[in-house]
């Protein structure tokens, strides 16, 4: 009875190593299984989800136009700090005082691409861009102005 | 037919009728320590990237594919880095055996080397005690680990090499079981007679079961033997970071690296020669024309195939299964393997009395 | 580290496991006091990666301090997010949209299929075995593109809001949602097979790291960890939150109070959770995905307390608001550290190699403990 118990107990062990052999064998032969990604050539080919947070990058029209009012709601939203709005203030033709962004300063290094500033804008001025190569050598280089230069705000967006 | 042997043996000629005798056999010497260490290089090389594809095709992942074609070179930059790499020794490691230790652990492999027969008529040193010059030979692979382990002052290099102390020393008796099984049948410890005596069919397939049995314990054994997962509680990096080469870096912790791959060639190698015919080919019953044609394979592609064969199994079970626990590790061999193996012993001579196996 | 060389005697040996380990997963610092190979006591040392997520809470308001958690728990950090989010809308009295709620239990139960696939590969990495860690990372992977295609985030979703979700799901959720069931069911022998079912494996889990259900309770532990001593903690079962008693599914029970048991009841876990996710998938309702609030959250005056279940246990959120715009104090009850504080208790008398097999059944995210 001993013996008949010691046998199968190391009939079972010896069983479910070779099972745990034929799942791993089956991956060895089967090279299509594999889902290695190689992302540095497949550049061309990657498509990121159109919903990926990236960076915060402020679109402009054609003409240079964009749609900031300078109104800060993004830099309140935000919880570290990462948006810095200056704002200046232009005269209309009309001879009126009119506030307007000078520089949208945008820390990428502090940003945790939260999505809060985005959902707080309320003139779509800035959106999720879907780039993530952002390594640089120079710290620097992470402090962004998001307004290109000379660019002012489109007509009729108040 | 173009073969090693014959390769030796007119390098042997033109030796001895250019030189005299003496100086003939300084150089003969000369040049097979030039090839281990050849052999030793390209195994290293071969066996690493072998490894890193195995482990890579199992993990379904792609393995190294940057340098070289298909990443084949990959081992070589490994090697070019760990060459290049400052080798360092803590302050407060005992220096001498510190450095000393690596080198045994090479010389220790670089030992073992001599009675392996590579092909046909092919064998450095065909001593008539061959079988049990290998399993004496490598129970001086511990002293390398206990040496290291001791000299680096490191606790976890000093437990890693206590567990590895106990791990080889009892792993031993089972694979040493499982050789004399097939040395009760050949009744020699001669490496060329056990080769010559599975000239009609390998011992694996000729010794009936208990054959097969310590066959398995063999595979287990030296793997445990060569401290490979899932028996690797030497170097367990979960539990004691790299056990007793944690503090080794450079070209000394390569030589450690290096021997640990060739112990697996080596122990392969023998269990090639004693249940699969080392060099002999696969011959069937008196199948006179397959059998003829299995000659036409060159003995040293037999040899390195089947060597190849159980490295690959080794690197399997290394892929596949978890860590033993040290008392599981112990208990396993002490409850299981050695009754297993002695019984199995027991039954091969009773066998070999009455003449039943093949 | 002086006093627990103080109590040590001869031929103890002490080491230093972390805070830079390949077995802590992170910056945990274990001073173990052995003897040959047999634990005598482990003394967890933490603060390594503190980063006063509390403190910060307080200066952000009540929209801005979500993200925050997402970096406590970052394997569960939708959960995370989930319970603040709950703990503000209860201060707020809001009415979350049933089509949100249904979006927020389908992506928490997602995300806990993802905590525990990485859990199976990383226990088993602890345990040796290399190869599950791709095995499991290649189902998580397909979690996380659905994740990263509604949220835009992979890992820190920050997707739940005070009122709701922060987007509508995208349109190919539900497809993708179901590829992942088609996946994971396929898939899930391979689990049994190349871990559970082990011999190796299970002499490893089987009888070691002993919880008995009393000192489960008394320690605090919750989750799974309870639930492998055959103690009953769901918090989706027993405080109900969001629509979970609408839904059907079981609570997980093993009595083995071992660190096999935990592992079963982990692994049985991520079956009721697509049993969850079935159940909801093709009956999301339609409707808002956000309730109207304020641009400005102001709570009142008072105390909030909101627990949910995430992959590792209990979390507790709780909210002291003066009346304005930013938290007065704020308290997370973080299941990760009271489950660490069992270590001591199961691991002593064990062997080292055990040690690491425990803290994989304990589920340990470091910067849930530190916080």
């Amino acid at each position: 009875m001993f013996l008949k118990d010691y046998i199968k107990e190391v009939y079972g062990a010896v069983k479910s190593l070779v099972v745990g052999m034929r799942r791993t064998g089956y991956y060895f032969t089967h090279h299509k299984e594999i889902i290695t990604e190689q992302y540095p050539d497949n550049r061309d080919t990657l498509k990121l989800a159109d919903r990926f947070k990236g960076e915060v990058v402020m679109p402009h029209n054609e003409n240079n136009e964009h749609r900031c009012t300078g109104c800060t709601a993004c830099e309140l939203a935000c919880p570290n700090g990462t948006i810095k709005v200056i704002t200046r203030f232009d005269i209309t033709p009309e001879g009126k005082k009119k506030k307007a962004i000078d520089k949208l300063v945008y820390h990428l290094e502090l940003c945790t691409m939260c999505n809060l500033c985005v959902t707080a804008c309320p003139s779509d001025a800035i959106k999720m861009a879907q780039t993530f190569e952002h390594s640089v050598y120079d710290r620097n280089k992470l402090t962004k102005i998001l307004n290109n230069p000379g660019s002012k705000i489109m007509e009729g967006v108040e | 037919m173009w073969s090693l042997s014959q390769i030796a043996g007119s390098i042997h000629e033109w030796l001895s009728t250019t030189f005299n005798p003496t100086i003939a056999l300084v150089l003969e010497m000369v040049i097979a320590g030039v090839a281990i260490i050849g052999l030793f290089a390209v195994l290293g090389l071969v066996l690493v990237i072998m490894e890193r594809k195995v482990a890579a095709w199992i993990q379904i992942r792609l393995g190294p594919n940057r340098v070289g074609p298909k990443g084949l070179l990959q081992s070589a930059a490994d090697t070019v880095k760990l060459l290049v790499k400052e080798g360092m020794t803590p302050d407060g490691a005992d220096k001498f055996l510190f450095n000393l230790a690596p080198f045994i652990a090479m010389i220790v492999a670089m030992l073992l080397m001599a009675p392996i027969a590579f092909a046909k008529d092919f064998q450095l040193w065909d001593l008539n005690i061959g079988i049990l010059y290998v399993s004496s030979v490598s129970s001086i692979m511990v002293i390398s680990i206990l040496m290291a382990g001791w000299s680096s002052n490191n606790k976890y290099s000093l437990m890693g090499a206590m567990r590895s102390g106990a791990q080889i020393v009892s792993y031993e008796l089972s694979a040493g079981l499982a050789i004399l099984t097939i040395v009760v049948l050949t009744g020699s410890l001669q490496v060329s007679e056990i080769v010559q005596s599975q000239a009609n069919g390998w011992w694996l397939f000729k010794g009936h079961i208990p054959a097969i049995i310590a066959f398995v314990i063999f595979m287990i054994a030296v793997t445990a033997e060569t401290n490979r997962a899932p028996f690797d509680l030497a170097e367990a990096e979960s539990e004691l970071t790299a056990g007793f080469h944690t503090e080794y870096s450079g070209m000394k912790f390569a030589l450690f690296f290096l021997s640990e791959y060739v112990n697996v060639f080596i122990v392969c190698a023998i269990g090639a020669t004693l249940f699969l015919g080392g060099w002999m080919p696969f011959h069937i019953g008196n199948w006179d024309a397959f059998n003829h044609v299995m000659d036409y394979i060159p003995s040293s592609v037999w040899f390195f195939g089947k060597t190849f064969f159980l490295i690959f199994l080794i690197m399997w079970f290394r892929w596949t299964f978890p860590r033993l626990r040290i008392d599981q590790l112990l208990n396993l061999e002490w409850k299981y393997l050695l009754p297993i193996s002695m019984v199995n012993l027991l039954l091969m001579t009773a066998l070999a009395i009455l003449g039943w196996h093949f | 580290m002086v006093e627990e060389l103080g109590k040590t005697t001869e031929g103890d040996l002490v080491i230093n496991v972390g805070p830079q380990h390949p077995a802590t997963h992170g910056v945990l610092h274990l001073v173990i006091t052995l003897n040959g190979e047999t634990i005598k006591n482990v003394e967890p040392h933490l603060g390594y990666i503190h980063r006063s997520i509390e403190k910060m809470s307080e200066s952000l308001t009540y929209r801005q301090f979500i993200y925050v958690t997402s970096r406590m728990d970052y394997l569960s950090a939708h959960i995370n997010n989930h319970a603040c989010a709950l703990c503000v809308e209860k201060g707020l009295q809001v009415e979350v949209p049933e089509r949100a709620q249904v979006i927020r239990v389908i992506m928490d139960e997602l995300t806990r299929i993802a905590s525990h696939e990485l859990w199976w590969g990383a226990m088993a990495m602890d345990l040796g075995a290399l190869t599950p860690f791709f095995y499991a990372f290649r189902e998580r992977e397909t979690i996380n593109e659905i994740m990263e295609e509604t949220c835009g985030a992979r890992l820190t979703m920050n997707y739940m809001v005070p009122g709701g979700v922060l987007q509508d799901l995208h349109p190919d959720f539900q497809r993708k949602v179901k590829e992942f069931i088609q996946l994971y069911k396929r898939k899930i022998h391979e689990y049994d097979e190349l871990v559970t079912g082990n011999i190796i494996f299970q002499n490893r889990m089987k009888g070691v790291g002993y919880l008995s259900p009393e000192d489960a309770i008394s320690y605090g532990c919750s989750g799974p960890v309870t639930r492998g001593s055959g103690v009953s903690s769901d918090i989706r079962k027993r405080y109900p939150y969001e629509i979970y008693d609408k839904l059907e599914f079981d609570e997980i029970l093993e009595t083995g109070c071992d660190s096999f048991a935990r592992y079963l009841v982990r692994i049985r876990e991520m079956e009721q959770s697509v049993r969850i996710i079935e159940q909801l998938i093709d009956n999301i309702p339609e409707g808002d995905f956000q309730a109207k609030t304020k641009a400005v959250l102001k709570l009142p005056k008072g105390e909030f307390y909101q627990r949910v279940e995430t992959a590792r246990g209990e979390l507790g959120v709780y909210i002291v608001s003066e009346g304005g715009t930013t938290p007065y104090r704020i308290k997370y009850r973080s299941p990760g550290f009271s489950n660490l504080s069992v270590l001591n208790k199961i691991a002593t008398g064990s062997k080292l190699g055990d040690l690491v097999a425990m803290m994989g059944t304990l589920d340990l995210v470091i910067p849930d403990i530190d916080r």
